[in-house]
């Protein structure tokens, strides 16, 4: 099998389009962060597009959006579109970043910097 | 499937892979000039071989022959390096390296929502990058500390004198590195850390 857009010259507008069917900027879209974690649900619809079975298939362990981005080389606007098709037919999860607000909070922080401190 | 000619699938080596326990993540923006270091740095910390992103911006072409009356769109691909370190079972920590020059600022909108703040990384012999970027980083309100990564070669200045060059204020940290360190590098992080923590009792005079 081989995918539909493979000949085309890589991230061309014309290849993204076909990609994404030509969408941008839903709500679904807006939700997700680089940095959202997104783990699979369930195994890849047969049938499916390809970029939809590849993001089902390396998000069996959680991955973020900017990682599935770069193994599919894909821009993360592509990405999330492909995402929001994914999450409404329930195929996988998001896990939402910890919301820096304004000030991130002393705990957080406190974490972080044990977990650096091991580094 | 077909993903550029490769046999393997697309996705993380085994050992790259999270625990299926990851939570949630934050994120820390590196930004500075082409060359000063970014994925230097992020790769000295990272758990893993830095990756790539690239976002793409489509714009009017300026001054281009629109002698047809036909508006010329120009495509730029930016791509910005990120590397991974996982804090505990829970949580992640991702850090992106992002140019620092006008032209790439778009980028930023989704990059800084939501960051716990930014390393600016300073090349002492290309400081004019840095001053756009610490003015945009202080308008937008992310928190940031300024580390200088020490070249060979390159003009070495005083911390205070630096801190003047730049017109940064006292409050702002401002460290030296060594982007190829990893401890050094982790030190850059501590920093900020310690810095945003310092916030949570005492806000940034504004
Ligand atoms: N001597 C020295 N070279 C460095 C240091 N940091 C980065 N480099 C080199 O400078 C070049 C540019 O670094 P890179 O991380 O790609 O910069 P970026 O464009 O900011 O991502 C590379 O060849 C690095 O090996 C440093 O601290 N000291
Ligand atoms: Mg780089």
């Amino acid at each position: 099998m081989s995918g539909p857009a493979q000949d085309w010259e890589e991230n061309s507008p014309e290849r993204l389009y076909v990609i994404t069917g030509g969408r941008s900027g839903t709500s679904e879209q807006d939700a997700l962060d680089l940095v959202t974690l997104v783990v699979s649900r369930s195994e890849p619809q047969p049938g499916a597009q390809p970029e939809h079975t590849a993001i089902v298939r390396m998000c069996h362990y959680p991955l973020s959006v900017a990682e599935i981005s770069a193994y599919l080389r894909l821009p993360a606007s592509a990405v999330t579109v492909l995402l929001a098709d994914l999450l409404a037919d329930g195929r996988v999860e998001a896990r939402a970043p910890i919301p820096a607000a304004s000030l991130p909070d002393a705990e957080l922080l406190e974490a972080v910097m044990h977990g650096l401190q091991r580094l | 499937m077909d993903f550029k000619g490769s046999d393997t699938l697309p996705g993380p080596r085994c050992e790259d892979a999270l625990p299926s326990s990851a939570a949630a993540a934050v994120k820390i923006v590196v930004v500075g000039g082409f060359g000063v270091g970014k994925t230097t740095l992020v790769g000295s910390v990272s758990e893993i071989r830095p990756l790539t992103t690239e976002e793409t911006m489509t714009r009017a072409g300026v001054g281009v022959d629109d002698v047809a009356g036909v508006e010329r769109k120009t495509e730029t691909t930016v791509a910005m390096d990120f590397g991974r370190i996982s804090i505990d079972e829970r949580l992640v920590l991702y850090l992106f390296g992002t140019p620092g020059q006008e032209r790439f600022w778009f980028l930023w909108n989704g990059l800084f929502d939501g960051a716990l703040g930014a390393v600016v990384l300073v090349d002492t012999r290309r400081l004019e990058v840095s001053f756009d970027v610490i003015g945009r980083l202080e308008d937008r309100g992310v928190p940031f500390v300024v580390a200088v990564n020490t070249f060979p070669g390159a003009p070495r200045y005083p911390v205070e004198e630096l801190r003047t060059a730049l017109d940064l204020p006292d409050y702002v940290p401002l460290v030296e590195c060594d982007a190829r360190d990893r401890s050094s590098s982790r030190d850059v992080l501590m920093a900020l850390m310690r810095y945003l923590h310092s916030l949570t009792v005492t806000p940034e005079p504004q």
